[in-house]
């Protein structure tokens, strides 16, 4: 699994990729790491806000990691949000075409945060653990539940959403109070079925077309026998190389001797084709913004096509990602 | 074939009895008594009239499986055809309780099927339902009727697809917000080309694919379909199709409502909704593209129930659909139409009388970007100036006001159901910084029919106060991190003598509060207290007191041996139950 790249906007510690694929390899130690990567990123324990109830001290919080790999990143800075997440794509990116270059699936500018995790919070109180997994996921760039309300509300004001400048959010388990099936429906990136209580999710195997401009016929691929970006269009270069050179005799065999695979991806990142993809609302989007798992839940087709067309392409998926309502 | 009854009563009837006609005609005027509360009241008035009763009832009602048996079930009533039943507590729909819990129908099916062989209606609440039970529960009754599962776990499509296969007289088949495996469309596919009794089928909630022609072919050949919804898959061009076929439809659920549509196929597709005359109920519009909302007008005339919790409209579309809705009885809405789209409820929907107001971003994303930041109390009040006639109410908002729901309820005096969600917890009026005491207060007092509350925001024990003071027909409250004492709980309890069913979480109530109910708990369903402040000796001392309460401790992996972190409490007539996990300790 990739790692994201994170960055905090408060200008606190910056958290080092190395910090990062720790965190995310072992799950098992998570917790652990969880809590250390907090209190280096912050170094703010003291003045955390917690959830707890009034009289009572809330012990330690522990996070759940969601199952994708991603944990809570640091503070998000309001404001800023999807707008820059696309942007940030291109221009930190700044080359088209398959956005593999580091290998990790989502190239995150400087303005963009972490997405929340699908494990919620798990709140604590006198002693008690509700390590239910929440099974919302929600949009790259959105908000981090770091900071809950305190248990004296009446001395502190809570950290009331009025929609203009919200401070960042408890995400308690079960509440609000909504049915998994509105939840997991009503989120921007609708999830497959990952709630313990609710079972398993079903499908086995994800299969999506893939056209590529000028070629005579589309191929089919399983999204799921992938396990991140680079493979994907490691997969794809070797299924349409016969196209792109112009051997169309080849019969879709891959690696043909005649054929370096560094000329080949030389042809695609070099502004020549790129991989675009249709997302469940519709749109086309350019494939590698988003976490792979994230991808291969919206992906409904993909389509290489020549650079020159996908000019366009990323501010109206800025715009959609700013019209989301 | 209803059992028959043996007589064993002496011949000399006429001095004894309070009744003086044949007990046969006592059966056949208790036919017509079909609630449950009625029936049960029949029951106790004398010995001839709970017999009479118990032979002549068809639809029995367990609102908690585990207080009763299926064998005490079969040997009091011997002619049943209809069950329902509801299992977990209503917080497992929150995720609050562990998977496997229980409430597996499975043990009572066996007995069904020996003891009703012509079981016709089923169905379940919050249960666990497997393949296996759904597959024999297809096989053993001939003349199965009808199946509805709401929140049940446990199964797949392959199980609905037994149901269809096997139950040749299926006449409803209602599959929503389930915990379900989706294994594809295949299930159906499964109703045999002969089959077409169907009145009933909604699908809503599956996610796979159906074969389009085989539910083309089935919603042509069932010419009693009555209530069709389909899932998002079903795109608008076939929905006409649909449509077309079975334009007597009274509710219709529609699939996804954003196809490309030609310019003919749109004529075709408002042409369709024109000839569905009798839609009374609609609900679907998943995706919707709105400027395809029009076609429905004509079919908005009836429309007494629009649901369009899943459809993400502005207050001016939603205006706009509302103008051609008259003699609405029942929306169900997104905020995304914020107060604005309130204000048109106000002024279209006179005859009102349920509102259900949804979060389309409950975790506060979309409005840390800038979106929408939903409902206000500014929209409540304006929904009720416009609907005096609101009974039921269920408001997710972000803010409110003590003001504003005392306006609401002065113009609105006869909510039955007041469900409040003010989404951060503990949140204080919006203006003044004050607890939302006041604003429960006076809905207790003025709504005397209240018998459903659910509370929210910033509350001290002063709310519980007012509502064990006021709330005298309240039936089932809920309650989230409110209150300050044990008194808040203790003044439920003491007050609201026709409570029934109590769900508390976040709360600061300990073992005062809940040793407090100690006589109260065998006159109410069910009591649920989550991180509260109860410990396991509260709930021991509990349960030596009261050996016919069944009190149920959820221990999750904790390192607090003394805490009680969720603690499920019912009256029951059979005891511990058997099929408890290992992480539910009876007390």
């Amino acid at each position: 699994m990739s790692t994201p790249q994170e960055h905090d906007y408060i200008g606190l510690s910056e958290v080092s990729s190395m910090d990062s694929s720790e965190k995310i390899s072992s799950s098992s130690s998570t917790v652990s790491v969880e809590e250390n990567e907090n209190s280096n990123v912050l170094n703010l324990k003291e003045t955390e806000l917690r959830l707890g109830l009034p009289g009572s001290d809330s012990p330690e919080r522990k996070s759940a990691l969601d199952k994708s790999g991603f944990t809570l990143g640091v503070l998000k800075n309001f404001g800023s949000g999807s707008k820059r997440c696309f942007s940030d794509a291109i221009d930190g990116s700044g080359k088209w075409g398959f956005s593999g270059g580091n290998g990790s699936e989502v190239d995150l500018g400087k303005g963009t945060a972490l997405f929340s995790p699908r494990g919620g919070n798990v709140v604590r109180s006198q002693g008690g653990v509700e390590s239910n997994i929440n099974t919302h996921q929600s949009c790259p760039s959105s908000v981090l539940k770091e900071v809950i309300p305190t248990p004296k509300p009446l001395q502190e004001k809570t950290p009331a959403n009025d929609g203009t400048a919200p401070a960042a959010k408890a995400q308690v388990v079960g509440w609000p109070p909504i049915r998994s099936f509105r939840k997991n429906t009503m989120a921007p990136n609708p999830t497959k079925n990952n709630d313990d209580a609710e079972g398993k999710a079903g499908i086995g195997c994800l299969y999506v077309k893939v056209s590529m401009d000028g070629a005579p016929y589309l191929r089919k691929v399983d999204l799921k026998t992938y396990c991140n970006y680079m493979d994907l269009s490691s997969a794809l270069e070797k299924m349409f190389s016969c196209f792109t050179i112009g051997q169309c005799g080849s019969h879709g065999v891959p690696g043909r001797d005649g054929l370096s695979e560094s000329r080949l991806m030389d042809l695609l990142h070099g502004s020549e084709y790129v991989l675009t993809y249709e997302d469940k609302d519709g749109d086309w989007m350019l494939v590698g913004d988003v976490p792979w798992e994230m991808f291969t839940d919206s992906c409904k087709r993909l389509r290489i096509m020549k650079g020159s067309d996908a000019i366009g392409l990323a501010p109206r998926a800025m715009e959609k990602c700013k019209n989301r309502n | 074939m209803a059992s028959k009854r043996k007589k064993v009563r002496p011949v000399e009837e006429d001095e004894c009895r309070a009744s003086s006609f044949p007990d046969e005609v006592l059966e056949r005027v208790l036919v017509f008594v079909k609630s449950h509360k009625d029936r049960s009241s029949v029951s106790l008035v004398c010995k001839d009239w709970y017999t009479a009763e118990r032979w002549s009832r068809t639809h029995v009602f367990i609102g908690n499986c585990y207080s009763v048996s299926p064998e005490i079930l079969i040997r009091r009533f011997p002619n049943i055809r209809s069950v329902t039943l509801k299992g977990k507590p209503r917080f497992s729909d929150f995720n609050l309780v562990p998977p496997n819990w229980g409430a597996d129908i499975h043990s009572w099916l066996v007995v069904f099927a020996s003891s009703y062989p012509f079981l016709e209606e089923l169905r379940l609440k919050r249960m666990t339902i497997t393949d296996k039970s759904l597959d024999y529960l297809a096989r053993s009754f001939g003349n199965f009727r009808a199946l509805s599962l709401v929140s049940c776990d446990g199964f797949s499509t392959d199980g609905i697809g037994s149901i269809a296969t096997h139950c040749r007289n299926l006449a409803e088949l209602d599959i929503q917000e389930n915990g379900i495996e989706d294994l594809g469309g295949r299930w159906l596919s499964c109703f045999p080309e002969s089959f077409t009794s169907l009145e009933i089928l909604n699908f809503s909630n599956l996610s796979s694919d159906v074969n389009f022609h085989a539910l083309e072919m089935l919603v042509a050949r069932c010419k009693s379909l009555k209530v069709l919804k389909v899932n998002k898959n079903v795109t608008l061009e076939q929905l006409q199709g649909l449509l077309v076929k079975a334009p007597q439809l009274t509710e219709l659920g529609t699939g996804s409502f954003s196809q490309e549509l030609t310019l003919r196929q749109y004529a075709d597709l408002e042409n369709a909704f024109s000839n569905c005359k009798n839609l009374h109920t609609l609900s679907g519009l998943w995706e919707v593209t709105l400027h395809y909302l029009p076609a429905l007008y004509p079919a908005c005339a009836n429309l007494t129930f629009l649901n369009l919790g899943y459809a993400v409209l502005q207050s001016s579309e939603l205006a706009k659909l509302l103008s051609s809705c008259p003699n609405l009885r029942r929306l169900w809405v997104l905020d995304t139409v914020e107060d604005k789209g309130l204000e048109a409820v106000a002024s279209s929907c006179p005859l009102l009388e349920e509102l259900r107001v949804f979060p389309f971003d409950p975790y506060g994303q979309e409005a840390a970007l800038g979106g929408g930041t939903g409902v206000t109390e500014s929209g409540f009040v304006a929904v009720s100036r416009g609907c005096p006639n609101l009974r039921y109410v269920l408001y997710f908002c972000r803010q409110m006001t003590n003001v504003a729901v005392e306006t609401v309820v002065h113009n609105c005096p006869h909510f039955t159901h007041f469900r409040l969600c003010i989404m951060n917890p503990w949140q204080p009026d919006h203006l003044t910084n004050e607890p939302m005491d006041e604003a429960f207060g006076v809905v207790v007092k003025t709504c005397t029919k209240l018998v459903r509350l659910s509370i929210s925001g910033l509350l001290t024990d002063l709310t519980f106060e007012y509502i064990g003071k006021y709330a005298k027909n309240l039936e089932t409250l809920s309650v989230a991190f409110a209150g300050s004492s044990d008194r808040g709980m203790q003044f439920v309890l003491e007050g609201c003598s026709k409570l029934r069913k109590l769900e508390i979480r976040d709360s600061p109530f300990g073992n005062a509060a809940l040793l407090s109910g100690l006589e109260r708990y065998e006159s109410m369903r069910s009591l649920w207290m989550s991180a509260c402040h109860v410990t396991m000796n509260g709930c021991r001392l509990l349960a030596r007191e009261m050996p016919r309460l069944n009190v149920e401790v959820i221990k999750e992996d904790e390192d607090d041996d003394t805490q009680a972190e969720k603690v499920y409490i019912y009256r029951s007539v059979v005891g511990r139950r058997r099929d408890a996990p290992p992480f539910v300790l009876t007390l």
